[in-house]
C-alpha cells in the first residue's frame, strides 16, 4: 500500500512528530517501502490462527494492592525541563 | 591480561595474581587509547569504577569469592543507572540521569562486578550496524571502515577489543547475537522474561531481552546466572528457578540431534559463512552430535510481522518522550502543541521517527487487524514451526547473519536494512533463547554461528555452545587493533 504525502501528515499528527515539506516525498517512499515489505505476510491465510500475544502465552501476574513504592517526587522533578512547587511546567493552555 | 575471559581473570583475581584495581585500571587505560578511534562507550566512569574494584578487593580479602567479584563490564547505554548518564543513543535522552538502577545493573553490582561505562548503541536500539546513534557510530576492531553490528554495537566493539572483560546488550530482533557474530564474540539472547526488564529502556515490550556479550560461551553461562531470575518490578519476568548454567557446560554431546533449517541455508547466504557453518557442524558430528535438515516454513514471513509488532510496540512505548517530565525540551515552544512536536522532532533521529509513523500506522482505526492482529497470527504460525521442529531436535543450528560485517555507509535503505536480522528475527517473536558464537574468519573477518534452544533451554544451547569452544579456538581469535601493547 504506498501512503502520500497527505497521509503522512495525518500519522505524524497522530504521533506528535513534525515532517517538513522537504522531507516529505522521501519520508513517504520510505515508509511505502516499509508497508511493501510487511505486506508480504497479507499473502498468508490465518483465518484460523489464534494471535499470540505474549511469546510463551502467560498470563499477567498481579500483585496485592499494596503501596510498596516510597516517594521520590522531588529526586524526579529535578529531571524535568521546568518544574516548579512540585508541578511540572509546560507552555500555557488556557488563557 | 585483557585479553583473557572472565573466567580466567576470576582465577587471576583469586591467585592474587592481580588485584581488581589493577585489572580496572588496564581497561581504563586501553579505552583512554582507543575509544576515540572505535566510539565504543559513550560515557567512561573512571573514578567510580577505580571505587568499586577497591571494594571488589576487599571483599576478597574478607572470603567473598563470587566468581565475577572485581570483573570490569560495560554496560549498553539502554540500562539506567543511578547517577550516571543513561542516553538510550538518542539526543532525546543525552542529558538523562536515572536516579536508579535497572535491575540487571543492581545483580551485576550485588556480583561484585565493576562498571567501566556506558556503551553506545543505535538508538533506541533500532538498527543493525550502530549507526543510528545520535553518539556517531561505532568502528568493528576487525576493520575500522566496517560496521560491529547493532544494537548492541558498542558492547560488541568494546568486548572484541578488550575494552572491557565483558558487557550487556539487548536484544529486540537480533541486536546482541548479530554484532556478537560481526565483532567474533559470543552473544546470549535467554528466552523472553528469563531477564527482568525493569530499569531497561523499553523498544518493543513483547520481545525486548537483556543478555551478556563476552569472550566465551562459559563467561555468558557465569553472566547469565547473575542476570536472570524474577523481578516483581517486572511483571514479565518469569516465575521460574534459575539453574545453575555452569553446571552442564561440560555435558557430553554424544546424541545430540541438530537441525538446520533448510531455510537458513538457502539464497542470499554468502559462500564464505555457509562454508564456516558447514565446517562447525562437522566438528558437531566429531563430537557424537547427528545433523538432519528441519523446515521452518513460515521463516519467510518473520521480518514482516516484526515490522509491525516491533514499531507498533515502539510508537507506544516512546510516546512517553514529550519534553515534560525528562530529556530534551525543544527551545522556547509557543504552545504545548508545538512543543510536543518539535520536541520529538528534534529529540529523535530520522530511523526512529520512521518506526513511530509505522506503528502509529499500523495500530491507527481500522488498520489494526490488518496490521497487529495479522502479525501477531502470523507470529503464533512462526512459533508453532519451531515447536515442530523441536519434536526431532535438540537445538537448532545455522548463521547469524547471510554475511559479515559490512563497510559503513554500505546500507543506506531501511529495508536492505531490516533482512540483516533475517536468521534471528524469529527468535525473538517465538521468545526462544539463541547464541551466537564465533565459527570461523572469512577475509579477515569473524562469522558467527546461530545455535537455537527450546523455550527456557539456555543450560543446553550454552553446553552446546562451550563445547565447540573447547575443541575449536575460533572464540580465541583477535582482531589485530589495539595489539601494539
Amino acid at each position: 500500500m504506498a501512503l502520500d504525502k497527505s497521509e503522512v501528515e495525518k500519522i505524524a499528527q497522530l504521533a506528535r512528530l513534525h515532517i517538513s515539506v522537504a522531507d516529505a516525498d522521501e519520508v513517504a517512499n520510505r515508509i511505502t517501502d516499509i508497508l511493501a515489505l510487511i505486506d508480504q505476510m497479507q499473502s498468508v491465510d490465518t483465518d484460523a490462527v489464534e494471535p499470540m500475544a505474549h511469546p510463551l502465552d502467560v498470563v499477567q501476574r498481579l500483585r496485592a494492592d499494596e503501596v510498596t513504592e516510597t516517594d521520590h517526587r522531588d529526586e524526579l522533578q529535578t529531571l524535568a525541563p521546568e518544574a516548579q512547587d512540585g508541578l511540572y511546567l509546560v507552555p500555557k493552555v488556557i488563557e | 591480561m585483557i585479553e583473557k575471559t572472565a573466567a580466567e581473570l576470576s582465577q587471576a583475581l583469586s591467585s592474587g595474581e592481580i588485584s581488581s584495581v589493577e585489572l580496572t585500571q588496564s581497561y581504563l587505560d586501553r579505552i583512554n587509547k582507543y575509544n576515540e578511534e572505535l566510539n565504543a562507550f559513550i560515557t567512561v566512569c573512571e573514578e567510580s569504577a577505580l571505587a568499586q574494584a577497591k571494594a571488589a578487593d576487599e571483599k576478597r580479602a574478607n572470603g567473598d569469592a563470587s566468581p565475577l567479584l572485581g570483573i570490569p563490564l560495560a554496560h549498553k547505554d539502554i540500562f539506567c543507572t543511578n547517577g550516571v548518564t543513561t542516553t538510550c543513543g538518542s539526543r532525546m535522552l543525552h542529558n538523562f540521569v536515572a536516579p536508579y538502577d535497572a535491575t540487571v545493573v543492581e545483580n551485576f553490582s550485588a556480583a561484585g562486578a565493576v562498571m567501566l561505562g556506558k556503551t553506545n548503541m543505535d538508538e533506541f536500539a533500532m538498527g543493525s550496524s550502530n549507526e543510528t546513534s545520535f553518539f556517531g557510530p561505532v568502528k568493528n576492531p576487525w576493520d575500522t571502515t566496517r560496521v560491529p553490528g547493532g544494537s548492541s554495537g558498542g558492547s560488541a566493539a568494546a568486548v572484541a577489543a578488550d575494552l572491557c572483560a565483558m558487557a550487556t546488550g539487548t536484544d529486540t530482533g537480533g541486536s546482541i547475537r548479530q554484532p556478537a557474530a560481526f565483532c567474533g564474540i559470543t552473544g546470549f539472547k535467554p528466552s523472553y522474561g528469563r531477564v527482568s526488564r525493569w530499569g531497561m529502556i523499553a523498544f518493543a515490550s513483547s520481545l525486548d531481552q537483556a543478555g551478556p556479550l563476552s569472550k566465551s560461551a562459559e563467561d555468558a553461562a557465569l553472566m547469565t546466572n547473575v542476570m536472570a531470575g524474577l523481578d516483581k518490578k517486572d511483571s514479565t519476568s518469569i516465575d521460574k528457578a534459575v539453574e545453575d548454567y555452569t553446571a552442564t557446560l561440560n555435558d557430553s554431546l554424544d546424541g545430540l540431534r541438530i537441525g538446520i533449517p533448510k531455510q537458513h541455508f538457502a539464497e542470499g547466504l554468502t559462500a564464505e559463512v555457509e562454508q564456516g557453518i558447514r565446517d562447525a557442524l562437522s566438528e558437531y558430528e566429531k563430537l557424537g552430535a547427528t545433523v538432519t535438515e528441519v523446515d521452518l516454513p513460515n521463516n519467510h514471513l518473520s521480518v514482516s510481522a516484526y515490522y509491525v509488532v516491533a514499531p507498533a510496540e515502539a510508537s507506544a512505548n516512546l510516546s512517553r518522550y514529550d519534553g515534560v517530565r525528562y530529556g530534551y525540551r525543544c527551545e522556547n515552544p509557543v504552545d504545548l502543541e508545538d512543543m510536543y512536536k518539535r520536541t520529538r522532532s528534534e529529540g529523535f533521529g530520522d530511523e526512529v521517527k520512521r518506526r513511530i509513523l509505522v506503528g502509529t500506522y499500523a495500530l491507527s482505526a481500522g488498520y489494526y487487524d490488518a496490521y497487529y492482529r495479522k502479525a501477531q497470527k502470523i507470529r503464533r504460525l512462526i512459533k508453532n514451526d519451531f515447536v515442530e521442529a523441536f519434536r526431532e531436535v535438540d537445538v537448532i543450528i545455522g548463521p547469524t547473519s547471510p554475511h559479515t560485517a559490512f563497510e559503513l555507509g554500505a546500507k543506506t535503505d531501511p529495508v536492505t536494512m531490516y533482512l540483516e536480522d533475517i536468521y534471528t528475527i524469529a527468535v525473538n517473536l517465538a521468545g526462544l533463547p539463541g547464541i551466537s558464537i564465533p565459527a570461523g574468519i572469512a577475509n579477515g573477518l569473524p562469522l558467527g554461528m546461530h545455535i537455537v534452544g527450546k523455550d527456557f533451554g539456555e543450560a543446553k544451547i550454552l553446553n552446546v555452545a562451550h563445547q565447540f569452544q573447547q575443541h575449536t579456538d575460533w572464540h580465541k581469535q583477535k582482531p589485530n587493533f589495539g595489539q601494539e601493547d
